[in-house]
């Protein structure tokens, strides 16, 4: 009995930690995609440099807040 | 900049000096409580420790229990906690230790614990009055050079000409960009929605009072924020706004008998807001987060051996130092994320009847 409560704390413990890498993964994929073709875009006109800047840090914050979500799911398995 | 080198090897000199008193602590150190400390609400601002001693300013409980309503200070809580977790106080109320109300004032009615109406003025609560006191000053008086200047004069300089400077900013790339027309009805709410959000968030990153206080990283301030878009957002929509809801433009199978469409965009009226919700909050408790463990870092590696503690000093002020730059790019981003997609939502939701004509 006791060992099956300490089995579901620990799945809590692999499942939280096991998200929050996933979500760093999906976070790193999208934001690099972004930077990268932000960098591309530069190169081929670099008098739009800042408002590529603008729209690729807005871009990354959209995708940063999704992960976040992640972030939060996993605390929740964490902690309740 | 001839000095730079070199003022930057005292700095580190001096700071390798800190943990020298912080090796006093023999036993492991409670790093979830130091996080919980700052990021949770609590009846009490815990500033510092002098010593052995905490610097503790006290503050106003209200509550009405069952026996009324009773106003005192939080310093009538016993500072430690019970046998049973709890820390009691005056007029039969205590501050739970439990797992369903820690931290909270509770009262023992029948053997069960019973939160009473509590509107104390908690950490929170006294933090918001701050960053509010401290925005409307450096709002309004920037704003008093309006009224006594023409349009024609000369810009204004110093700390005047800042703000004007930010406030244009704001006005201009961001709520013009997106709303045109409609943007001076808007400004007002959108323009006090960054400034608010940007002041707390800033205020939450400063280490020692009145600022360091987690204002944004508290989900019920990012749900009012979030709420007030929607309300704005839904108020104001046009009739044909709530008719693409209803009735959208696709083919009718997906209308009639099960209400498919209708049903997925009114989940989305209450799903947007709620990301923006949700991105403000994680993103500011993830940035404390992040700044607490990493000045922790010093006092663990401490706990484990002298010489591992003083390695770690560097490493660790200077990525606290990356991480605290970090954090106040963090701070503007998330503002002005904020406020740019409550002003897409707003400008999503007037939607005229010509323009759908036309596709």
């Amino acid at each position: 009995m006791i060992s099956l409560l300490l089995l579901a704390d620990g799945l809590a413990f692999l499942g939280a930690a096991i998200g929050g890498g996933l979500a760093v993964v999906g976070a790193g994929l999208g934001i690099g995609k972004i930077g990268g073709q932000a960098m591309d875009a530069m190169a081929r006109q670099p008098e739009k440099i800042n408002d590529l800047r603008s729209n690729m840090i807005v871009a990354a914050a959209l995708i940063e807040g999704v992960a976040f979500f992640a972030v939060i799911i996993a605390l929740l398995a964490l902690f309740v | 900049m001839k000095y730079l080198k070199p003022l930057l090897c005292i700095v580190f000199a001096l700071l390798s000096a800190l943990p020298a008193a912080a090796s006093d602590k023999k036993e492991g150190l409670d790093l979830q409580g130091i996080l919980f400390g700052h990021i949770q609400d609590s009846y009490e601002w815990h500033v510092t420790d002098v010593g052995q001693t905490p610097v503790i300013i006290h503050l106003p409980v209200i509550v009405k229990s069952s026996t009324g309503w009773h106003v005192f200070c939080s310093s009538a809580f016993e500072h430690h906690a019970d046998a049973d977790g709890n820390r009691p106080g005056p007029f039969g109320l205590y501050i739970s230790g439990s797992q369903a109300n820690a931290g909270k004032i509770v009262e023992n009615i029948g053997g069960e614990e019973v939160r009473p109406i509590d509107i104390s003025v908690t950490k929170t609560v006294v933090v918001l009055f701050i960053d509010a006191l401290l925005l409307l000053l450096c709002v309004l008086i920037p704003a008093r050079w309006c009224k006594r200047h023409k349009v024609d004069d000369p810009a204004p300089r110093g700390f005047t000409g800042f703000m004007h400077m930010f406030i244009m900013y704001v006005y201009e790339d961001i709520i013009v960009s997106i709303l045109g027309k409609e943007a001076p009805k808007y400004a007002p709410y959108l323009l006090t929605c960054f400034f608010f959000i940007f002041f707390a968030n800033v205020m939450g990153v400063v280490p020692f009072p009145p600022g360091g206080g987690n204002l944004t990283g508290n989900i019920t301030c990012t749900f009012f924020l979030a709420l007030c878009t929607f309300v704005v957002t839904n108020v104001t929509g046009t009739k044909e706004y709530w008719k693409e809801i209803f009735w959208p433009d696709v083919p009718t199978w997906l209308k009639v008998p099960v209400p498919l469409m209708p049903f997925i965009e009114l989940f989305g009226i209450f799903t947007k807001p709620l990301a923006l919700m949700i991105r403000l909050f994680a993103n500011m408790m993830a940035g404390h987060a992040i700044a607490i463990s990493l000045s922790c870092l010093i006092f663990i590696m401490f706990g484990i051996n002298a010489i591992a503690g003083t390695l770690m000093v560097p490493v660790s002020v200077g990525m606290s130092i990356f991480m605290m730059l970090l954090e106040v790019l963090v701070c503007f981003i998330q503002a002005m994320v904020f406020t740019m997609l409550s002003a897409v939502f707003i400008s999503l939701a007037h939607v005229h009847e010509h323009e759908t004509a036309k596709a």
